[in-house]
């Protein structure tokens, strides 16, 4: 598997020192991490360890209580113009797809684009049609998310981030609901996407995916960051006696 | 029994045993399954069939459709006399509007139509140009029904009656009481502490009142509570507490309607950099209404129907109309007849909104297709 190195030392997301309560229970406890252009990183853990709520305070639907995190030179805090132009730049995908039910997929793809990008809808459409030839399913354009399979439906939701030309891009154990058959359609999608030199954090338990596409694999548990190595290491000599349990468990059974 | 073998992966679709499928299956499924299944079928039968034969003897073949009075329809036959609604149906129809002017009504009855066309079918070709007239209808029959500009002859609303004035009053507030039911569910729903807690009050308070209250309250009282040196005709007034009213339960279904909607959405539509507004327009909304279709469609109903209760404050209604129509001694003790025509009307109206509302669902249902 060669996957490009465009990878810069360029640092697009900056996390110090942070830290996020539910109510008073701590989830994620002084989480520092940085991420370079173009790196592809790998977030795992047992359920429950925080591994999406920390993504997900990467495009603030989660907000933190102290520490930075600094997005494209840009810090998030409670200013809504930062917040915007932000999410705009940060991609994400969902566990449960989360696409839009009463559009097509089409309008899916194109419906932020053109709000919020102001993109002229034929540009946008263009662009979807574009897109979703990448993720092999532009026969299935004016059909509606209910209509595709697990699968085609997690792809669109691929696509219809792409559309909004993100630099980063968040999955969400984007293949945790699907049937076995279709997880790889899916983790295909990401691969090809990595390629391009996008930069991602992919939070997963498809261990093969992290070996074949991760500049770095992340361990976490209890809200901690308790290792983070490059794959190699990370499968074969883990350091943190909970990472060799975590990884006993999900790799032998 | 040979059953035939075939190869593993090879087994073809074979029909269904006969008899259950299509018609003659269906009879025998629902109508004949067993002994006491195909009695009962044949008792209802016969019952259905003396019951019908009833109906259309004393509705159509024994009734007298034109008569002088009561005493008169008698004389000629023993069904219905429908004469009681001939001979008045323009007052049941249009109330005391001058009957030189009723061509004003039939317009604006007949127009509505196209106004509403384009609000109601997506699909319609030309909308844009429709939807332009939809704006404008509201001028436009506003102007053609109450007269007093462009030489049209100014009628007093108190001349207005029978189901020319449900329909004033049904429409009216089924067109207003959807966007404010929609703004109040969204204020419900809102972070603003103010908007939030005034929605509340005003959903509150007004599912709270009887509506008959809030009627004698436009009635008398309403003028105290707006600014000094504004007057409106009672009609106006009654139509401003029947949006209130129904915008109220409105709120309530739409909210209902918004909280069905999983949490994903909205963290999809945040994730995509979308703001407050673009979220509620393109994907609250549309969801959420889709939900709340057949609890509007209820609530219109309902308003379409409580109309009747402006009665009480001395607006005549059909059933106004009706009970002047029976207290003339010509057609005295024909109520069974003025209110079945009556309840026709209403019948007719409000099993077109509700067939409206299971197409639209229908329409919206992006599951299978």
């Amino acid at each position: 598997m060669v996957i490009n190195n465009n990878k810069s030392s360029k640092t697009v997301i900056q996390i110090k020192e942070m830290h996020k309560w539910f109510g008073n229970f701590h989830v994620l406890k002084n989480i520092s991490l940085g991420v370079n252009q173009g790196e592809r990183i790998v977030i795992c853990g047992p359920s429950g360890s925080g591994k999406s709520t920390l993504i997900r305070c990467i495009n603030r639907l989660e907000v933190h209580q102290q520490g930075d995190i600094i997005v494209n030179n840009v810090e998030l805090t409670g200013d809504l113009k930062n917040l915007e132009a932000i999410r705009s730049d940060v991609g994400m995908v969902f566990q449960s797809f989360n696409l839009f039910p009463h559009l097509t997929v089409l309008e899916n793809c194109t419906l932020a684009p053109i709000w919020v990008k102001k993109l002229p809808k034929k540009e946008a459409e263009e662009l979807a049609m574009e897109l979703l030839t990448r993720v092999k399913i532009p026969e299935q354009a004016l059909k509606y998310p209910g209509q595709l399979s697990g699968g085609q439906q997690q792809r669109v939701a691929i696509a219809r981030s792409l559309c909004m030309q993100p630099k980063i891009m968040l999955f969400d154990e984007p293949t945790s609901a699907l049937d076995p058959e279709m997880i790889k359609e899916v983790l295909d999608t990401m691969i090809e996407l990595a390629e391009t030199g996008m930069t991602m954090i992919v939070v997963t338990h498809e261990m093969g995916f992290a070996k074949k596409v991760a500049d770095s694999v992340i361990f976490m548990d209890e809200g901690e960051i308790i290792e983070q190595n490059d794959p190699k290491n990370f499968f074969n000599n883990p350091k943190n006696d909970r990472t060799k349990l975590f990884l006993s468990q999900i790799l032998n059974h | 029994m040979s059953e035939k073998t075939y190869k593993p992966g090879n087994y073809p679709d074979l029909p269904p045993p006969p008899g259950t499928v299509g018609v003659y299956g269906w009879i025998r499924q629902n109508l004949f399954s067993s002994i006491s299944n195909s009695l009962l079928t044949i008792i209802s039968v016969v019952l259905l069939y003396y019951l019908i034969n009833g109906i259309i003897g004393w509705f159509f073949l024994d009734a007298v459709f034109d008569a002088e009075s009561k005493i008169a329809c008698r004389k000629i036959n023993d069904g219905a006399c429908w004469a009681v609604i001939t001979r008045r149906v323009g007052q049941f129809v249009y109330g005391f509007y001058p009957e030189a002017e009723r061509w004003r009504i039939d317009i604006t009855f007949l127009t509505m139509f196209i106004a509403f066309a384009p609000l109601l079918y997506p699909d319609i070709p030309k909308r844009k140009w429709l939807l332009y007239f939809s704006l404008f209808y509201p001028f436009f029959a506003f102007v053609l029904i109450m007269g007093g500009y462009f030489g049209l002859q100014k009628i007093e609303y108190s001349l207005f009656g029978g189901f020319m004035l449900t329909v004033i009053l049904g429409v009216c507030g089924i067109v207003c009481s959807l966007p404010l039911g929609i703004l109040l569910a969204l204020g419900r729903q809102s972070n603003l502490t103010v908007v939030r807690t005034l929605s509340v009050c005003f959903i509150e308070f007004m599912r709270g009142v009887p509506l008959i209250t809030l009627l004698f309250v436009a009635s008398s009282m309403l003028n105290y509570f707006l600014p000094p040196g504004t007057n409106f005709s009672i009609l106006v007034r009654v139509i401003i507490m029947f949006t209130f009213f129904s915008a109220a339960y409105i709120a309530e279904v739409i909210r209902g309607g918004i909280q069905a909607i999983p949490k994903g959405q909205y963290e999809a539509a945040d994730a995509l950099g979308m703001n407050y507004w673009q979220k509620t327009r393109f994907i609250t909304l549309p969801q959420a209404l889709k939900i709340s279709i057949p609890g509007i469609v209820n609530t219109f109903i309902g308003l379409y129907k409580d109309t009747t209760l402006v009665v009480v404050i001395g607006l005549l209604d059909p059933l106004g109309i009706g009970r002047a129509a029976l207290a003339d001694t010509k057609w005295n003790g024909l109520s069974t007849e003025t209110y079945l025509f009556v309840a026709l009307f209403f019948f007719v109206s409000c099993f077109a909104m509700s067939r409206y509302s299971l197409w639209l669902e229908n329409k919206l249902n992006t599951d299978k297709k």
